[in-house]
């Protein structure tokens, strides 16, 4: 095998070119006139290959979850290009569809949510909640073949299909965080968006979510775009990992590469910052200063300028590109490679 | 007479001995909600104490009991709930004798004099726990002067000094602000102002950072530190996250299903675990140094209901360690495994034929 043709067998799943999303900012009154723009997503670009999982990471109001809801089109991006391949291997432009045109694609992109007590309707029992897509968009009518293939996947996600008549107010969070997962899964999606998945639930039944959506992944061949604010989650489970800061990605890299040197600022500040189960290692959280500004009138230049220890004067003025400064690892930092070499 | 406690009276018997240091010491507290479908023992016997200038970490999963406990140290348990055992001894001042909260009256002049004044919580929503409609400084101001007898004027600088300790930048403008016009990072920091105005002796932070980001989190954490340490405050903090316990606690207890399974100095806790929970809780989070996409250990089950505890050891039905005949039959009592480390488990217990 060259390697050419093993490049070609990873498939380009979703490549995101110059996604943005802003939205208006209204004054009062009547004429409501828009004041301003928050700038909630700012031109981001990723690509995800088919099997893989994308870590998007990132402190709240970073733009991670507006990222996450442009491309199951909850949201309709400002501008930007969603590419997606179809399962006929044709490439379509998610962020162009109109919703008739959207909805078979709802089959191959699906969605699972962070709080798995507000994502279940307590009026539905669980075969009728998971059963709703295979009805509404797999057109499958039949109430037989329906519970049938329920009860499929209530084992694949560990769940007995003795409980598909109970309601959702009958499981713990973890169980009705498998309903979740079963129920994106209904559809035999291409790739799923997992928005914050495990972060609603405890530290115990977190271990077994991750465990589950790792084996189904590797049962299934699914993509994942993993999105979480933590860090030692994502480092467990991703194999490349986007840091945002205010709506642009400020690094990009392998996992492994990304967690031995980081190599942004920020990056480097998060990773410090998180608190580790270990009380002998007092002396790593390093505090940030400041707070993050707001998205609607962001810093001039690079974004991080006004909390960064290795600020200059380009950095006050000019914003840094994503650039490849070490192989595979984008960062986005007028001074990356010079702080990297020394 | 209130029941006091004096020293040598708690040390006959006692598994946690007050000395002189001791600011607050709980004996056996059990705390119920007495409901139609049955009664909830959320509290089951909890027993710790903190010394001045200690940070004791409880730490445990949702529905464990961590928020009642300490809901009913300060009083403040609502109906149908009602702390039916244990005694409260907390000491008033340096000097003098522990005394019993739980003589007086929650509602009573006593109490309503301790909270806030002697006893101060840090809750978990600054959001929530803020007035929308009353500026900051108007909050602050009322807090100390709920308590002392004081000016307005006086209460507004001792307002701005503690807006000033806790990191606020330009505290004297932030006084006439309101809530929500301030970020997240900045209202826990209110919070922590408010908390500190009349220096109480035992500051309770019920999960402060859980619901902020990492990097405010690191912020916040390091202020509660220096602060702590600065005064010798005792201070309870509650977390269910093990990475945030290992940093800010001195004493760790870990609570399942209402009851303490394990408690010890936090070195002990994180690098010699003695219960089976403790360890497959440490086991089960993924840290920056655990091997990537591997399979995690985890606890299998889930949290039994409230209303029908497992008979025995709380945790037996999960446990990896179980012994038929034994766990799922007698509760285990805490045992010493070291001189401050106690353990509530029959892997640990010598006299386990005693108690047969």
């Amino acid at each position: 095998m060259t390697d050419n043709s093993r490049s070609n067998e990873q498939l380009l799943l979703l490549e995101v070119k110059g996604l943005t999303k802003f939205f208006p900012i209204r004054s009062k009154g009547l004429r409501r006139k828009v004041i301003g723009q928050a700038r909630a997503v700012d031109d981001v670009s990723f690509n995800i290959f088919e099997g893989e999982t994308l870590g998007l990471v990132g402190e709240s109001g970073c733009g991670k979850t507006t990222t996450a809801r442009c491309i199951v089109r909850a949201l309709d991006p400002t501008s930007g290009e969603i590419l997606f391949s179809h399962s006929d291997r044709e490439t379509v432009d998610i962020a162009a569809l109109s919703d008739r045109e959207m909805f078979p694609l709802r089959r191959d992109v699906q969605m699972i949510f962070q709080d798995p007590y507000a994502s279940l309707n307590p009026r539905m029992n669980i075969l009728d909640i998971i059963g709703e897509s295979l009805l509404v968009i797999g057109g499958m009518k039949d109430r037989t073949k329906r519970s049938k293939r329920v009860a499929e996947l209530l084992k694949l996600v560990g769940l007995r299909p003795e409980y598909m008549q109970r309601f959702p107010h009958a499981f713990s969070g973890g169980q009705r965080q498998r309903i979740v997962i079963a129920r994106a899964l209904a559809l035999k999606p291409r790739l799923v968006v997992a928005d914050e998945p495990v972060s609603a639930l405890d530290v115990s039944v977190q271990a077994q979510v991750l465990n589950l959506m790792l084996k189904l992944q590797q049962e299934l061949n699914l993509t994942y775009l993993f999105v979480a604010h933590d860090l030692s989650v994502v480092k467990h489970f991703c194999d490349r990992v986007a840091v945002m800061y205010l709506g642009k990605i400020v690094e990009l890299a392998l996992t492994t590469s990304l967690f031995e040197g980081p190599m942004h600022p920020y990056t480097k500040a998060l990773m410090g910052a998180v608190p580790e189960a270990d009380p002998r290692r007092k002396a790593a959280m390093v505090p940030l200063i400041g707070e993050v500004p707001s998205p609607v009138s962001p810093p001039s230049g690079c974004h991080f300028h006004p909390r960064c220890p290795h600020v200059t004067e380009l950095c006050k003025t000019t914003m840094p590109a994503l650039e490849e400064i070490r192989l595979g690892q984008f960062v986005r930092c007028h001074r990356a490679a010079e702080l990297a070499a020394g | 007479m209130r029941p006091t406690l004096t020293i040598e009276r708690c040390q006959l018997g006692s598994e946690s001995f007050v000395n002189n240091e001791t600011i607050l010491s709980v004996k056996g507290l059990k705390t119920e909600f007495v409901l139609d479908e049955g009664t909830a023992k959320a509290v089951d016997g909890v027993s710790f104490k903190v010394d001045r200038g200690q940070v004791v970490g409880i730490v445990g999963e949702s529905g464990c009991g961590k928020s009642v406990t300490i809901k009913s140290i300060m009083g403040i348990i609502q109906k149908p709930g009602k702390i039916v055992e244990g005694r409260i001894f907390f000491r008033l001042k340096q000097n003098e004798e522990l005394v019993d909260l739980r003589s007086y009256d929650s509602r009573g002049e006593e109490m309503r004099n301790i909270r806030g004044n002697d006893i101060a919580l840090i809750p978990q929503e600054p959001m929530a726990a803020l007035s929308p409609v009353h500026t900051i400084g108007n909050q602050l101001v009322e807090a100390i002067r709920l308590h002392r007898n004081i000016s307005k004027k006086e209460a507004e600088k001792v307002a701005v000094e503690r807006m000033r300790q806790v990191g606020m930048p330009s505290p004297e403008e932030r006084m006439s602000v309101y809530s929500w016009q301030l970020s997240g990072g900045l209202r826990q920091r209110v919070m922590i102002a408010m908390a500190l105005m009349c220096n109480p002796r035992l500051l309770i932070a019920d999960e402060p950072t859980t619901a902020i980001d990492v990097t405010t989190q690191a912020q916040v954490l390091s202020l509660l530190r220096e602060l702590q340490s600065a005064q010798e405050l005792a201070m309870i903090f509650i977390t269910h996250d093990l990475g945030v316990v290992a940093q800010i606690a001195d004493y760790v207890v870990v609570m399942y299903l209402g009851k303490v399974v394990e408690k010890g100095p936090v070195d002990d806790i994180f690098h010699s675990p003695g219960h089976p929970y403790t360890k497959a809780l440490l086991a089960s989070i993924p840290t920056i140094h655990t091997p990537a996409r591997e399979e995690l250990p985890t606890i299998g089950g889930s949290l039994p209901h409230p209303f029908n505890r497992p008979m025995g050891c709380p945790f037996h039905p999960r446990c990896a360690a179980f012994i038929p005949g034994t766990c799922d039959k007698i509760p285990p009592t805490l045992t010493k495994i070291s001189s401050q480390h106690s353990v509530s488990c029959f892997l640990h217990s010598e006299n386990l034929v005693d108690t047969q």
